[in-house]
């Protein structure tokens, strides 16, 4: 227990210390913690002295990948992820075989066996989701054409795990290590004849879709009606844990599975939700992740081989990067879109650590072999962040600076409204209606679960969620929006609004519904400008209908209740003046409402309005008749 | 320098291609103030006040409309009905527009062929404009000849531009000419 806490205080010191260094010095966070695990691992600061300590992180913390897929995914809806079909096959199909080919080929002419090089060669050919896809999402690139091309073949590599798993037990050239652990590494069907691992295969893949589509949904309202915060996220977290969990009992990718659930639940009211819970876990874990990739680097391996290992890691940062080149140019991207493309994936992936594990069980690598490998990987690794900063800094200004290129416009992954309109209720409702009504979308959260799932019945793309909390505010896109709009029937919560807006979102206009003038009073104080009390205008429409009937023309009441309320307007901004001292506001809203009443009532003893003399010939006939008297 | 006032009052501002054209050409320019009537009064609720405070301000007025059925659209009459009172315009004590110049500025689908004695709307244009110049007479103002973009259904970009640019001219004249008497015969 001690262990553990002094190694958290570590771990996270040592974040708290590098990441925002490496931040503030333009590098991102990934080479940060990748800095932060350096340091505090075996070769440096020596805090963690057993490499195997920092494995045993790794694996536990690739978890990280897995819901960092499950989030993309979340943000990714199904007709979109089908639109990018043709690039995920083509680009992805093609950088998995080619890479994997040359380095093959190169082994063979190194005179390498052939099994070992085909194994590195596949393992090779695989790029760091977690690396690549946190760096895009903190350049916020995701959308961009390079990003778009980064992912799809990120995702076509992890649809590769599969076969690559599959092939590597038919390479096997010497004993088997340790053959029952192999066996666990692939899964519980490894015993049933192929067709019925390829069965149980779609079979969990229905079994995903299936709860995706009609399991999920359920579980979350009924979680959701609970109002209990923790719980929703337990939800969310066993989701996704349980997701992975029958991937792997199949041999898939936990990350795959994770991913298409995700892109299932995309069209869900919980959403926005399940990003805001899920987003913290996701950051920790992966954090951890890349510190425990850091504190792996065998240094001592390094040094001692210096020339081989060195020179394996320039060689395959160096082909990938190529490959990948050529690629992006088939794909027309501009150079320096390319450059980003094909050296931000050009590292070997956290996947590797796993096939190398895997072959050196099956016995087609030896430990020299391995250890090898893992030191190429991790530095690789490490070096395309740092690649990553140089072309950022240095080389991508000079090419645009040169020749400015026009970016070609793709279709946004993510959808993001100007206006975000929080609850739904009678009031929400009716509100998003008329916008609707008028082409404009909002983004729409409402705390109440089976209402969120009836509106979506009807029609109305509706998030659950608590639309006071900054982290779900995010996640709905609030950066992009320029309005925000409380429907909130308690006004409390709107408070809790105005201030959150004030602090952390200063950008955004805010429209308030507010219950009484009480409440108009406090949000006034608080200088929000656009104040809806609800009453007022649905009674004086009333009162306006009233008059009608005893008999008023309708125009001259239409003008009325105009005046009346902007009278009962500017009377507010006057009142709030006086609100704390009783005795004197009684005083002034007696006084306005006395001038109000004989504004109005002396219009309508004179039977016109103060407003319109023009349309009553009494003057002009008071005048004529002045001047024609004289002359009679 | 004269100080300018263009009444403007288009119900549907944002489909008239002319009349964006027109607004954008004297928008922004010193002591020629725009004031969007159907932006201000969506509920035709004119404020009388603030109108005759623009006009008490202004020496040169402009009602600029588009044409429909041979007069202006309705709020415009609505702002002439309301804000023009017996006793401030007219009548006795209605002496706060005397010596100010008004025109009209508007667009009109039809062609300028299309307003002459032979054509198809059997008047010019000026006639149909009778009511608007006896309104500035009574209160003692100079009408001045309008400013008139016509066949606005098929007028090419090119024309448009230059029709905007002269509109923008005609009103830095009237803001800065020594003399306007010219202006009364054009």
């Amino acid at each position: 227990m001690n262990g553990f806490l002094v190694n958290a205080i570590l771990y996270i010191l040592a974040a708290i210390i590098c990441v925002p260094l490496a931040k503030k010095l333009g590098m991102g966070s990934v080479l940060g913690y990748l800095i932060a695990g350096i340091l505090i691992g075996p070769y440096l600061l020596g805090f963690i002295t057993n490499e195997g300590q920092g494995q045993d992180i790794m694996h536990a913390t690739e978890f990280g990948v897995v819901m960092m897929l499950f989030l993309i995914g979340l943000e990714l809806e199904p007709k979109n992820l089908w639109k990018m079909r043709q690039l995920i096959l083509k680009v992805g199909l093609s950088q998995v075989l080619i890479t994997s080919a040359l380095v093959f080929g190169i082994g063979i002419l190194f005179e390498v066996q052939w099994q070992i090089s085909l194994a590195i060669g596949l393992s090779m050919a695989l790029s760091s989701t977690a690396i690549v896809l946190q760096s895009l999402k903190e350049k916020n690139q995701m959308n961009g054409p390079n990003g778009r091309l980064s992912f799809g073949v990120l995702l076509m590599q992890d649809i590769a795990v599969i076969p690559i798993l599959a092939l590597l037990p038919l390479l096997i050239i010497g004993d088997p290590i340790l053959s029952t652990n192999a066996s666990e590494m692939h899964g519980l069907i490894d015993s049933l004849p192929g067709w019925a691992q390829t069965l149980s295969i779609f079979g969990a893949i229905g079994i995903v879709v299936l709860l995706g589509q009609f399991g999920f949904g359920p579980l979350l309202n009924y979680v959701a009606k609970s109002r209990l915060r923790e719980l929703f996220t337990a939800s969310a977290l066993l989701i996704v844990v349980g997701i992975s969990f029958l991937m792997e009992l199949v041999g898939l990718s936990p990350a795959l599975g994770a991913f298409l659930a995700g892109v299932i639940l995309a069209n869900s009211p919980y959403r926005h939700a399940l990003e805001s819970d899920l987003e913290p876990f996701k950051g920790l874990l992966l954090g951890l992740f890349f510190m425990a990739v850091g504190s792996t680097i065998n240094f001592s391996l390094i040094f001692n081989n210096a020339t081989t290992v060195i020179s394996l890691t320039m060689g395959i940062i160096v082909l990938k990067t190529v490959i990948l080149m050529i690629i992006g140019k088939s794909r027309k991207l501009s150079l320096s879109d390319n450059l980003s493309f094909a050296i931000g994936l050009s590292q070997v992936g956290e996947f590797s650590f796993v096939t190398y594990a895997f072959a050196l069980q099956l016995g087609i690598f030896d430990q020299s072999i391995s250890d090898t490998l893992m030191a190429v990987t991790a530095l690789s690794m490490t070096i395309t962040p740092i690649l990553m900063v140089v072309l950022d800094k240095v080389i991508n200004p000079a090419i645009n600076k040169t020749h400015k290129t026009i970016e070609k416009e793709m279709d946004s992954i993510e959808e993001h409204n100007k206006v975000i309109l929080i609850g739904f209720g009678h009031f929400g409702s009716t509100l998003g209606r008329f916008l609707r009504a008028n082409g404009v979308e909002a983004t729409i959260l409402d705390s109440d679960p089976d209402r969120v799932e009836y509106l979506r019945k009807m029609g109305f793309k509706v998030y659950f969620g608590d639309g006071t909390r900054a982290d779900l505010l995010l996640s709905a896109g609030v950066m992009d929006a320029s309005i925000l709009i409380s429907a909130l029937d308690n006004t409390e919560y709107s408070i809790k609004l105005v201030e959150l807006c004030k602090e952390e979102f200063p950008h955004l206009e805010v429209m308030i519904r507010a219950k009484n003038r009480y409440d108009a009073f406090e949000l006034m104080e608080m200088g929000v400008k656009n104040i809806y009390r609800e009453h007022l205008d649905t009674s004086i429409r009333m009162g306006e209908d009233l008059l009608k009937k005893l008999g008023f023309r309708a125009h001259t009441v239409h003008r009325l209740a105009k005046q009346f309320r902007d009278y009962d307007e500017s009377a507010l901004k006057v009142l709030v003046n006086f609100k704390d001292n009783t005795d004197e506001y009684i005083s002034k809203s007696r006084q306005q409402i006395e001038m109000q009443e004989s504004l109005l009532s002396g219009e309508l003893m004179r039977k016109f309005s103060v407003n319109d003399h023009t349309w009553d010939s009494d003057s002009i006939k008071e005048a004529v008749n002045s001047e024609e008297k004289p002359a009679e | 320098m004269r100080k300018v006032l263009v009444l403007f009052a288009h119900p549907k501002f944002e489909h008239s291609e002319a009349n964006q054209a027109l607004i954008q050409a004297i928008s922004g320019i010193e002591n020629i103030e725009i004031r969007d009537l159907y932006e201000l009064y969506p509920d035709f609720n004119i404020s009388i006040q603030a109108e005759q405070e623009a006009l008490f301000e202004a020496e040169i007025v402009i009602w600029h409309h588009p044409i429909y059925w041979y007069s202006c659209p309705p709020l415009m009459k609505q702002w002439i009905d309301l804000v023009l009172e017996f006793g401030w315009a007219y009548g006795p004590g209605g002496i706060y527009l005397k010596g100010k110049y008004i025109a009209n500025a508007i667009t009109s689908g039809g062609s300028q062929e299309a307003y002459q004695y032979d054509g198809r709307n059997n008047y010019k244009i000026e006639d149909f404009l009778r009511p608007f110049e006896q309104t500035a007479r009574l209160c003692n103002m100079t009408y001045l000849p309008p400013f008139q973009v016509a066949g606005t259904h098929k007028i090419s970009a090119f024309d448009l531009k230059k029709k905007a640019e002269s509109y923008r001219k005609f009103l830095l004249e009237l803001r800065d000419a020594a003399d306007l008497s010219h202006f009364k015969n054009l």
